[in-house]
């Protein structure tokens, strides 16, 4: 429960945490809320040598519409996200699904930016983004490029984040009104998933379905082609892969997505 | 008006939630000043044969003062079974010499100038590990194919019970159900894990500060290991975080780090990690048994067996001999006409089983509670009522139950009677019909536990007992002495207000100590929910005979007989009769010569608190998640001393009872790795997860102390936790469900409702 041996710096912006990145190479993490990073660092599943920290940046902590989206900046602590008022009636789903990760003592550290980057295909923010077809905004040596969701989650703890890359914002078309669906099955309240359902606009996305979010694409297409909630649902874990633990194994898993992706189609409002 | 049975605030709190306890990680002690640390190089692989240990890479690594193995810890004891029927042959070394025996064994100790610099240099010990097989079901323990200690000749390390099971004692059964439950292992992680600091003084003494349930029984354990006298070993008890059944006495790891101060003379330390804790500390519960249960279609049972496999873990520990009160209260609450049990204990490559709250009875009502509505299912009748037609009619004398057990007083059928009328029971029923009938996707379940357990079972030797000092100072203040170990119960309170009622000291005014071996030699502890019914008894005996001791001095001061003073409670002094202006305090008695009395409560036997639970549950049954809505609690523990403190007993108890029930399992891979080692995989209720508990009162006193006191530090996890499990199996019996084993995770129940509509029952 105590660290390996690790270096400190502190980055006071992102052109200069880039430039660290830059200097120290693989060795380096990026440390935002710290509340997926130290935890690994204690049971040594993780042990960087130096630990860039960019939880300080504040001019990375904000909400904001711009243009046809809303801009959420990756230091923006999940809490914040959760009561934005801009959030909540632009984009709920995020709102709401940042209110579910782990414990108020965690949506008060951790960060939109951190949980994205740390990419556990169990966690809500990427779940969620992933439904959203939203886009992450990532500043390098070479400046700023974005990516699509569907492109940035490659597997288990893996993103198209190249090592001396960050990301600043994440971006998120409006969606004033749009019926929406999260449903996170758990044992308990602050657990991560054992499998989540996500839905807006047609598109559905399972959490802990596989090594990375996972649309469920047979469910779109049925969606797309007229069919009822029920119907559509029944198609949820068509393709996927997902792990087996003590808590779920893979056919249970498939079940879940099925019954919750019925289950959050029905709070968007699509019929049976 | 006498101050006994109101809801008193508890004293200990504002210092726990303002600045906090001093446990013994953080203590400051100027006899630690210099300190080392300690970590310990565990095992991690659950059986295997020891080759050789390379320690050349740590003793090179940052802050290393010294790395020690087996081979250099030969002036320690060697552990055995508790009991000498327990196959002495199956022993444990301090430290793993040739064999390790399940994951997390100490294997080394490394000492380190600071604690962080232990974790780096334990990982380089190179220990060169000969895997034998792994060893974690138990049937296949008891088949002794892989033996844990070939020189034992089995892994069989105790058996209980007859020889032989009588073969016709289910001949008279109209119907008659058997079934294996498992009452799986859990971990009692105290949000305090283990810790000790140790130093031995000049005179040759040990002074060790350990978190413990009793410092008396530790000062024991620990001499025992170190092969040492327990005058040279004095135990100081700091803040103690919790505890549950699994700090009592002491660990190898305890009296290894007293062996490093010795061996350095100087002063050592250590505090494990929650990891260590997990697979370190004792677990508890771990029991294979199969009921069976066979009466009439009219809803009588005539007969009942249990049979238990119990699962030692590594080493025979307390654990043990658990089964032996398992078996103890193996009929509960009921007039069965014959029943038997047995039991038989065996060792498997996991971490060492120790007591869990309950410790062995807990067990017994799980199985008998099981049955019963196992029985109820088979012949279609509803759970309250065959339970009604069993229990043992109200008794007043000591009866035994067949087994050994001498139950002091009881009231089963009125503990049924209010808790099913506290939950509205009728109502629940017809609400579970209709939801039943619309196809309601949430199933409604609930479920019932009648519990009778035993309760201050008592003293190494002798009968039950226990001392307290009471002292009054010249200051108006009292100091009590107990020999009590609280670590959460609230004795600061409760038995300040035992002193106070008798000598009219306010409660703030008086100081309780407890758990230093050199200024309290001798106690009991806290364990098996004894220490009101004991321990507060012998304060208030103490107090009463201060009284007397102050009353003849009171007499000669005020030149008058003993016999026409009174005792003014409200100004804590004694008065003439009849003449206003002549008193003397207590206080004043104080100033002039020491006031102190040590009394020694004994009872005349263990007390049997009974109850009985209702739990209603809702069950998604497309997911198979349970939540739980209600628990109805009646627990009768006798006279109610605190009824705050009494309910923060039963709250928590029922919590800890409902997760056993839910959610909480040590789990094991078939390599004997542990998958439960943290708090992200292993699940307690939190109070999101539970609703508040609705508690009905119920108190009949025992005649076995004047307190009228039973123990109720573990009704909550005896009662609640069949309760719960019933109530999960009743919500989703119409689906052919006959039978979840806990914890009714939702996969398992999911599972179950699966194989049920397939037509497994």
């Amino acid at each position: 429960m105590i660290t390996s041996p690790f270096d400190f710096v502190t980055a006071r912006s992102a052109e200069q945490a880039v430039a660290l990145l830059g200097e120290y190479g693989d060795d380096a993490k990026l440390l935002a809320g710290g509340h997926s990073l130290l935890p690994m660092m204690k049971v040594r599943l993780a042990a960087p040598a130096v630990l860039v920290d960019i939880g300080g940046i504040d001019e990375l902590a904000y909400v904001r519409l711009d243009g046809d989206d809303v801009a959420v900046g990756a230091t923006t602590r999940h809490a914040a996200v959760a009561t934005s008022a801009v959030l909540r009636e632009q984009v709920p789903l995020l709102a709401h699904a940042a209110g579910l990760v782990g414990d108020p003592q965690v949506r008060h550290r951790g960060t939109i930016g951190g949980s994205l980057a740390h990419a556990d295909p169990a966690a809500d923010l990427p779940v969620a983004l992933s439904a959203l077809g939203g886009r992450v905004v990532v500043q390098g040596p070479a400046g700023r490029r974005e990516i699509g969701a569907d492109d940035f989650f490659q597997g288990y703890f893996t993103t198209a984040l190249a090592e001396d890359e960050l990301i600043v914002e994440v971006r998120l078309a409006r969606r004033p009104g749009q019926g929406w669906g999260y449903e996170k099955f758990t044992r308990r309240a602050n657990d991560w998933a054992i499998v989540a359902a996500a839905t807006v606009g047609g598109r559905v996305s399972l959490a802990n379905m596989g090594s990375q979010p996972v649309r469920a694409l047979s469910t779109e297409q049925a969606l797309a082609s007229g069919s009822g909630a029920r119907d559509a649902a029944a198609l949820a874990a068509e393709g996927t892969r997902p792990g087996e633990d003590m808590h779920g194994d893979a056919e249970y898993r498939r079940h879940l997505a099925r019954v919750l992706t019925r289950r959050a189609l029905a709070s968007a409002g699509v019929a049976d | 008006m006498s101050i006994l049975g109101t809801r008193v605030l508890r004293t200990e709190d504002p210092k726990f939630m303002t600045t906090g306890g001093v446990y013994t990680e953080d203590l400051v002690d100027e006899r630690l000043t210099g300190a080392v640390y300690v970590t310990f190089a565990r095992s991690p692989i659950a059986h295997a044969r020891i080759n050789g240990i390379d320690t050349s890479a740590v003793r090179d690594s940052d802050g290393v003062l010294a790395v020690f193995t087996a081979a250099d810890v030969t002036d320690t004891a060697t552990l055995r079974g508790m009991t000498r029927d327990i196959n002495q042959e199956m022993t444990q070394t301090l430290l793993a010499s040739d064999t390790v025996r399940y994951v997390g064994e100490p294997v080394a100790i490394v000492v380190t100038e600071q604690a962080y610099q232990g974790e780096d240099a334990a990982d380089l010990i190179d220990v060169d590990y000969d895997p034998l097989p792994a060893v974690i079901d138990l049937h296949d323990a008891e088949s002794d194919k892989t033996l844990l200690f070939p020189e034992a000749g089995s892994n069989t390390a105790v058996r209980y019970g007859p020889p032989q099971l009588d073969e016709h004692l289910f001949d008279d059964c109209e119907v008659v159900v058997s079934r294996e439950i498992v009452n799986q292992r859990v971990a009692p992680a105290p949000m305090e894990s283990r810790s000790a600091a140790a130093v031995w003084g000049e005179d040759g003494r040990l002074v060790a500060w350990i978190p413990n349930q009793g410092a008396q029984g530790t000062r024991a354990a620990l001499a025992a290991m170190l092969k040492v006298s327990p005058d040279k070993v004095r135990i100081i008890t700091p803040d103690v975080g919790g505890a549950f059944g699994a700090k009592f006495g002491a660990d190898p790891e305890h009296a290894l780090v007293a062996w490093t101060a010795r061996r350095l003379g100087r002063p050592v330390r250590w505090s494990e990690t929650r990891y260590e804790n997990l697979m370190g500390m004792t677990h508890g519960r771990g029991q294979l048994q199969t009921v069976t249960i066979g009466g009439r279609r009219d809803g009588t049972v005539l007969a009942y067996r249990l049979e238990v496999l119990q699962d030692c873990g590594g080493y025979p520990r307390i654990g043990t001999l658990l089964p032996s009160l398992t078996l103890l209260m193996t009929p509960g609450t009921y007039a069965f006409a014959k029943v038997e049990s047995a039991a038989r204990s065996v060792v498997t490559t996991t971490t060492p089983m120790g007591a869990y709250r309950g410790a062995g009875r807990p067990e017994a009502t799980a199985a008998v509670e099981r049955a019963m509505d196992l029985f109820a299912a088979e012949i279609g009748m509803d759970p309250a009522e065959v339970r009604r037609r069993n229990l043992l009619p109200a008794f007043t004398e000591p009866r035994n139950n067949g087994f050994g057990a001498l139950y002091d007083s009881g009231d089963y059928a009125t503990a049924l009677d209010r808790a099913l009328e506290a939950a509205g029971y009728g109502r629940l029923r017809a609400e579970q019909v209709e939801r039943r009938a619309r196809g309601d996707v949430k199933a409604l379940g609930i479920g019932i536990a009648c519990y009778v357990e035993i309760t201050g079972a008592g003293a190494e030797s002798g009968d039950p007992h226990e001392n307290a000092t009471v002292e009054v100072h010249p200051d108006g203040s009292a100091t009590i002495l107990t020999g009590t170990s609280p670590h959460g119960q609230g004795h600061g309170t409760a038995w300040a207000m035992l002193a106070s009622d008798e000598l009219g000291i306010p409660v703030e005014r008086i100081t309780v100590r407890h758990g230093d071996t050199d200024l309290i030699p001798e106690g009991g502890g806290t364990g098996g929910s004894r220490s009101l019914q004991q321990g507060g008894a012998a304060v208030r005996q103490a107090s009463q005979e201060l009284l007397e001791v102050a009353r003849d001095r009171a007499a000669d001061e005020l030149e008058v007989d003993a016999r026409d003073l009174r005792f003014d409670v409200d100004r804590s002094a004694f008065t003439v009769a009849g003449v206003q202006q002549a008193a003397v305090s207590l206080a004043d008695l104080a100033g002039k010569e020491r006031l102190f009395v040590r009394a020694v409560f004994t009872a005349p036997g263990a007390t049997f608190p009974f109850g009985a639970h209702v739990a209603v549950v809702e069950v998604d049954t497309e997911t198979g998640k349970v939540e739980l809505s209600r628990l109805i609690a009646v627990d009768d523990a006798g006279t109610i001393l605190n009824p705050l403190l009494a309910d923060g007993q039963r709250h928590g108890g029922i919590a800890q009872g409902a997760a056993q029930a839910l959610l909480e399992e040590v789990v094991y891979d078939a390599d004997g790795n542990p998958l439960t080692a943290s708090f992200a995989d292993y699940p307690f209720l939190s109070a999101t997860e539970v609703p508040s508990f609705e508690l009905v009162d119920m108190q009949t006193p025992t005649t076995y102390n004047p307190l009228g006191a039973k123990g109720i530090g573990e009704a909550g996890t005896i009662g609640a936790t069949p309760a719960v499990q019933n109530a999960v199996v009743d919500a989703v019996s119409h689906l052919g469900v006959r039978h979840i084993d806990m914890p009714t995770s939702p996969q398992t129940v999911w599972r179950a409702i699966v194989s049920a509509s397939e037509g497994n029952a």
